[in-house]
């Protein structure tokens, strides 16, 4: 009881600083589109995917900040034009694993230049630039910034919702879909566009090298929890959102925690959690209603 | 004065030779075994395991090896058993897991209260530094993992191309997997030092998705693999030494360059040779 009543009067002195403020809001809109988004990448199998977008969005930011332009330019522009490209490039709108490691290792290297670049022209004052990228600086958010980050993420978000009924038929069952008459492949690329604007958005928060942990570890979760598509969209995304608020309470709690450790930590943390649930609940099941959820051995004996 | 009178330049050519050699034959086997996620994820742990190795006072090196080799195990354990299709709960364990690591290498930075050059250097590396030790270190692991390799390369070739006709035949695939899984955090973890965590990843899969593309044929592909990352490195760090850039930035448009041109021309003579060909068809 007193503890409850701890954590109340503790709300108002987290939200009353500005940059609270501001970061909850960024925040919000970042992790519902974030957590909607990853729905879809987790169900694609394109996580690796997410992660060469990622590093994309560091070398995008990056170049930005070397040629003296708005940090957010580089990082829309670059990832949503990888996403397309390697929607162009790949069979009905996926990239191979190799091309997608090979370009993305190239982005990385010419991130690196460009960070070179800009940290030797600009006079030392902003060699923390490339570490923010790399880590995010939610906290670091003006009121500004915070209102546009919210405002893209709540159109992503609205973007992926309005695809959400036919992308989940292509995803599932791509040949019959297209049988059916759903453009599969401008699906597809339409798709990874907006993972790449989700992923240029997070960058913002978490920075580039943690973003994945957002898209992958809520979405992860909620597919443990509930095989219904619509439920674990909206648990996706709940879930994203739960971390990040969590995170940043802990951050403020904790503050040599940084706050993209903290919400990475309770995202991922949330889905080891759902991973053990559903471990005891298929335990508790009869064996199998899908033959890829059985237990290693009994799937070894299936398979040879 | 040549760029051979600088010690520090030889010792960044023996390091980087010798970390270009691994990298080039593990590499090889990954893009084969179409392990590049997992490879990915290796090299970026070793970034945590430095960080942490520094806040406990530790050498960097224990860090690199003991995460990356840790993960090699956990990422096998994950993996699915032989046969049955890779389904997309792996990778997302695969991504929180790469996520969540480097989550902790960021805040064992912030405890350190290190400076942020210390950081940089973990990431993107120090090819410059490299002192008469570390390059005896690295080879010290490198020869044991290489002659590992030698040692179980025809079993796991087997095991990679056709893994279920492999297990029939009875050959240990999934302990090879284990084992391979290991060499390649042992790769990533050699490479890291010299190359930061970050760009590891550009010598395990650029060079060799290259070799792949010109042959099918797995030692003289490996042999390939070796020699264009060795070349690579060395074209690399001698345009660093000339530029005031970062030798990462050269060694992975070098490859990448490399890897660009020789899909171009198998798309050109498939074209030449029978006609015209869909450009994504020959792509993928």
């Amino acid at each position: 009881m007193t503890g409850a009543l701890g954590v109340l009067g503790w709300i108002p002195p987290v939200v009353g600083h500005p940059f609270m403020r501001n970061a909850f809001l960024a925040g919000t809109g970042i992790a519902a589109c974030c957590g909607a988004v990853g729905y879809f990448v987790v169900l694609r199998s394109q996580v690796f995917t997410g992660d060469a977008l990622s590093h994309v969005a560091f070398t995008g930011a990056l170049a930005a900040l070397a040629a003296g332009a708005d940090l957010r330019l580089g990082l829309f522009g670059a990832t949503i034009a990888v996403a397309v490209g390697m929607g162009l490039l790949g069979r009905s709108g996926r990239a191979d694993d190799v091309v997608i490691g090979s370009v993305f290792a190239w982005m990385l290297g010419l991130g690196v230049l460009f960070l070179s670049i800009y940290t030797s022209n600009s006079s030392g004052a902003n060699g923390t630039a490339g570490v923010s990228v790399l880590f995010g600086s939610i906290l670091g958010l003006s009121a500004g910034a915070a209102r546009v980050a919210a405002l893209l993420g709540a159109m992503i978000l609205g973007g992926a919702l309005l695809i959400a009924r036919p992308l989940l038929f292509a995803s599932l069952d791509e040949a019959v879909a297209a049988a059916r008459g759903v453009p599969v492949r401008a699906l597809g690329i339409g798709f990874l566009a907006l993972v790449g604007l989700a992923a240029a958005e997070t960058t913002q928060a978490v920075g580039a090298l943690l973003l994945l942990g957002l898209l992958a570890a809520p979405a992860a979760a909620a597919h443990h929890l509930t095989t219904r598509p619509f439920r674990g969209l909206a648990l996706s995304t709940a879930l994203a959102i739960g971390a990040v608020w969590v995170g940043l309470a802990a951050s403020y709690a904790f503050p040599s925690v940084p706050p993209s450790f903290a919400i990475i930590a309770t995202a991922v943390v949330t889905f080891a959690g759902a991973s053990a649930l559903h471990g005891l609940a298929r335990r508790g099941l009869a064996v199998g209603r899908r033959k890829d959820r059985l237990p290693a051995g009994v799937s070894e004996e299936i398979h040879g | 004065m040549t760029l051979f009178d600088y010690p520090f330049m030889i010792n960044a050519l023996r390091a980087g030779t010798i970390v270009a050699v691994v990298s080039g034959a593990m590499g090889w086997f990954m893009v084969l075994r179409r392990q590049t996620f997992a490879g990915h994820t290796l090299s970026l742990v070793g970034f945590p395991g430095a960080a942490g190795a520094i806040l406990l006072g530790l050498a960097p090196a224990f860090g690199y090896f003991g995460f990356c080799i840790a993960a090699g195990v956990i990422i096998a354990m994950a993996s699915p058993p032989v046969g049955s299709a890779l389904y997309s709960e792996e990778s997302a364990v695969i991504g929180s897991v790469q996520a969540f690591s480097l989550a902790c290498g960021f805040l064992f930075v912030n405890l350190y209260h290190g400076n942020l050059n210390g950081l940089t250097n973990l990431l993107f590396g120090s090819f410059l530094g490299i002192t008469n030790g570390q390059v005896v270190s690295l080879l010290a692991v490198a020869v044991p993992a290489l002659v590992a390799l030698g040692l179980i390369v025809r079993p796991l070739l087997f095991a990679s191309v056709d893994p279920e006709v492999a297990a029939a035949a009875g050959i240990p695939v999934r302990l090879l997997a284990v084992i391979f899984l290991l060499l390649l955090g042992a790769a990533a973890a050699e490479a890291s030092q010299i190359t930061g965590s970050l760009l590891v990843f550009a010598l395990l899969v650029l060079p060799p998705a290259t070799a792949h593309v010109i042959t099918g044929r797995p030692l003289l592909g490996i042999a390939l693999s070796v020699v264009l990352a060795v070349a690579v490195t060395w074209a690399g760090s001698v345009m660093a030494y000339y530029t005031p850039y970062p030798t990462g930035a050269f060694i992975t448009t070098l490859s990448f360059a490399a890897y660009v041109a020789v899909r171009g021309i198998r798309v050109l003579n498939a074209r030449a040779r029978k006609g015209p060909v869909p450009m994504r068809e020959a792509l993928t």
